[in-house]
């Protein structure tokens, strides 16, 4: 009974969606209020009843009802409550309805905090928001029905892939849709604006709280599954270059350079079609996104099932999405005025050059993902493209805007003082190099290429802290008064520093890791020592155990330094019955910001075990920086010119400049 | 500077660094792009030693022999044609004889045997490396269907 009521609540979603697509899209062209009112109210409703569906389907998942297919197929009922919940989108189907859920929960959440917005622009954008939700349920009801029925219903289910049963999967697909699909709402901004022919500097006011926020959850999201790759596949990687991960990491580099150019228009007016063009390429990788990774052209992990007529229905919706969106921009762009003029070196410069290094950036990450694809299906030939080609062009092209990030804050709008800037950063770019040199010394020398990478990663920290020295304004006045003018910064001021600090921190962390890392592969027998790290790990044998719904084999390893007993590992291998699939969970011990990492191989003729062995310099800096990222968002969106609602005093002469530019 | 000459110098910088970042993709596709093989090719196609490309096809049954230390040595075969593999380190969890892999490496110029740095890991156990699914289906060697629906 509840699945019928979930799959009811599904098809009223699609109904109800259709009526927010078409109606307040009329009464936005009428000026008709009360045809314009049904789409906050329709939003909401939407949202509701795609709650209930999830909320049913959940429930299923909870009690085991392996009369739906969906549960028979990814749940087992020996498997703990918190797998049962987060499974719910462990799988194909799933996936696709908390990806629904998150959609309708951005519009429902524009319909609320919108109420500031004109009616005409909320109505439009809600519309487009509406668009979206009738392709992605129609998708889910034709293509990827969670709630069809097996009869007889089977005794017990197939288990989740033990791969995905990690408390990981309880957080990483939820940050990283609300980071994937919040870019939604920026696109649905873009169209709207485009529809109404219009766009000013109060437009960039209330997109960028959304893309903030998107990039914020994305963020997060990207750096979970990192994360969460690095310690469950047992390799010690925590970045593959997989075209699954370039799949979300391409609308991050495009939500990135979104924030930095809605700031220039929001400041100056300038860069205005720039900007909607941006908010619709970002949306639509996100789109690309989902098409790499649910329509089965990819296999990995996130790949759950293969069924070529969800490609197809992917592929056609991203035509559509895509192709339409742009249509749009060529026919009505041109409408559009642009305005704000800006010398090259200034803050708006500085911010061309940031979205510039970006979107090539997003642009080679995008050739890399799909020359394979497109090449495989134009003439049938098999390439890959791996990590070397990824880390030369991007690596490469990140350096010139590592260097350059420090300068722009420093600039004035319109026309800047690079001289001057730099005159400011001396300070950081001693401390940097003093840094990157006592590190050196540390690890005992390397690459030069290493040094470098140190140098510009410090030098990132120290530039975005200097920021904030400056507009205080410390060393000019007595330190009490700049400690004023410190706290009673704008906390977009610190949200941009502790962001731009972050990014140092993650690279920091990359360059260690990539340079100073040591792998160790060796046959270990009971008793025996290996070194890495300065550490040395002593093998103390294996033991069986026995999970829920696994068995494993679980090898100690005691860690001393200096002869010294620091700390102790189980690192294992585990049997999930349900599958009969193997899995590999790795001891990780943490020293400070570095790790060392243990993972087991198979046992060798001779009587011992392969013991793979990592020493990870640094290593949680890369997520460190990604978290401070994270708190940067937070800190810029609690920023009162940013919270919804808050009263506007540009308010009027934004009106004035919203006439139509004809 | 006039209005001209700003925009001018801002989009000259521009295409510039467009033109350098499109020689730099050229370059590193030159460099770093691996071909896909199957063993039945590398009788046809001459594969100089050092070129880095994709073996992939089927652990050949009886072929895994775990040596010394680390160092596994296997065969990788497609029905027609046997590749000796040899890889220095842990193997994905799921790599069985019989099933599908994907070794990515180079030929050594001493021994002729393939030399593979990386083995493809499965995530799953139903999972068969997209490459090698399509080639043994169009060979007609394609006998996992069974498997994965019997579970």
């Amino acid at each position: 009974m509840i699945n019928e009521i979930g799959h009811y609540a599904l098809v009223l979603a699609l109904a109800t969606s259709l009526i927010v697509s078409i109606v307040p899209l009329i009464g936005a062209r009428r000026k008709d209020a009360a045809m314009m009112a049904l789409a906050p109210m329709g939003s909401i409703v939407m949202f509701l009843l795609v709650l209930l569906s999830f909320a049913a389907l959940t429930w299923a998942y909870v009690v085991s009802d392996f009369s739906l297919r969906n549960v028979f197929g990814n749940s087992h009922s020996m498997k703990p409550m918190i797998y049962k919940i987060s499974g719910v989108w462990g799988n194909h189907e799933g996936s696709m309805m908390l990806w629904l859920l998150i959609l309708v929960l951005f519009s429902a959440m524009v319909a609320f905090f919108g109420r500031n917005l004109p009616d005409t622009l909320r109505a439009n954008v809600l519309a487009v928001q509406g668009w979206i939700t009738s392709a992605f349920t129609l998708f889910i009801l034709l293509t990827s029905n969670p709630f069809l029925r097996l009869n007889p219903a089977p005794a017990e289910g197939q288990d989740l892939n033990p791969i995905l049963q990690d408390p990981g999967l309880a957080v990483h697909p939820p940050l990283l849709y609300l980071g994937y699909v919040g870019f939604s709402v920026c696109f649905s901004f873009a169209v709207a604006a485009l529809i109404e022919g219009r766009i000013d500097a109060a437009w960039a006011r209330w997109v960028r709280p959304w893309t903030l926020a998107a990039w914020t959850f994305l963020t997060a999201g990207i750096a979970m599954g990192s994360y969460w790759a690095y310690y469950e596949l047992g390799w010690g990687g925590w970045w593959f270059w997989d075209p699954v991960e370039n799949a979300s990491f391409m609308p991050w580099l495009a939500g990135t350079a979104l924030l930095h150019s809605a700031l220039v228009m929001e400041k100056r007016e300038a860069l205005k079609i720039w900007t909607v063009l941006l908010a619709i390429m970002t949306f639509s990788l996100s789109l690309l996104g989902t098409f790499l990774v649910r329509s089965g052209v990819l296999t990995s992990v996130h790949a759950f099932a293969t069924d070529p007529t969800r490609g197809i229905f992917i592929l056609a919706l991203l035509m559509l999405f895509i192709g339409g969106a742009f249509a749009l921009f060529a026919w009505r762009a041109p409408m559009l005025k642009s305005g704000g003029l800006f010398a090259p070196i200034s803050r708006e410069g500085s911010l061309v050059l940031n979205n510039l290094i970006l979107t090539v950036a997003t642009a080679t990450v995008l050739i890399g993902t799909l020359y394979p694809l497109v090449l495989e299906t134009l003439t049938g030939e098999k390439i890959s493209v791996g990590a070397p080609f990824f880390n030369m062009t991007f690596g490469l092209l990140m350096i010139p805007l590592l260097i350059a990030v420090p300068f722009g804050p420093m600039l004035a709008w319109k026309r800047g003082d690079a001289l001057g800037a730099l005159q400011r950063l001396y300070g950081a770019a001693g401390l940097a190099l003093m840094a990157g040199l006592v590190l050196y010394y540390i690890e005992n020398g390397g690459p030069v290429m290493a040094v470098f990478g140190i140098i510009i990663a410090f030098w990132g920290m120290f530039g975005a802290l200097t920021d904030l020295w400056h507009r205080a304004n410390f060393g000019k006045l007595p330190f009490n008064v700049a400690w004023r003018r410190l706290v009673g910064l704008p906390r977009s001021a610190f949200g941009t520093a502790l962001a731009h600090f972050g990014l140092g921190v993650t690279v920091l962390g990359v360059v260690m890791v990539t340079t100073y890392e040591t792998e160790t592969v060796l046959e270990m027998k009971q008793g025996m020592a290996a070194d890495a790290g300065g550490y040395s790990l002593i093998f103390d044998g294996i033991r069986q155990a026995n999970g829920p719904n696994y068995t494993e084999e679980q090898g100690h390893f005691t860690i001393t330094k200096g002869g010294v007993v620091v700390a102790d590992t189980w690192s294992s291998k585990r049997l999930y019955t349900a599958r009969q699939m193997p899995t590999t969970e790795a001891g990780i011990v943490t020293f400070g910001f570095s790790q060392l990492y243990v993972s087991l191989g198979d046992p060798t003729t001779s009587g011992g075990m392969v013991v793979r062995i990592w020493w990870k310099p640094f290593i949680l800096c890369i997520w460190g920086g990604c978290l401070i990222m994270m708190i940067a968002g937070f800190v810029s969106l609690s920023d009162r010119r940013l919270r919804v609602g808050a009263p506007t005093r540009r308010a009027r002469p934004a009106k004035l400049a919203m006439e139509p530019a004809e | 500077m006039t209005r001209k000459q700003k925009r001018l110098t801002i989009i000259a910088g521009g295409m510039s660094f467009i033109i350098a970042a499109v020689l730099l993709v050229m370059f590193a596709f030159s460099q770093s792009v691996a071909y896909f093989f199957m063993p039945s090719d590398l009788a046809t196609t001459e594969v100089s030693p050092g070129t880095r490309i994709r073996l992939g096809g089927l652990v050949a049954e009886g072929s895994v022999k775990r040596g010394e230390g680390s160092t596994v040595t296997f065969s990788v075969t497609d029905g027609s044609g046997t590749v000796p593999v040899s890889y220095t380190g842990i193997l994905p969890d799921l790599f069985r004889e019989g099933q599908g892999v994907v070794t990515e490496g180079a030929f050594d110029a001493m021994s002729h045997s393939f030399v593979a740095d990386t083995v493809l890991a499965k995530h799953d156990e139903n999972y068969m490396p997209k490459e090698v699914a399509d080639r043994l289906k169009e060979d007609g060697v394609w006998q996992h269907g069974e498997e994965a629906t019997t579970q």
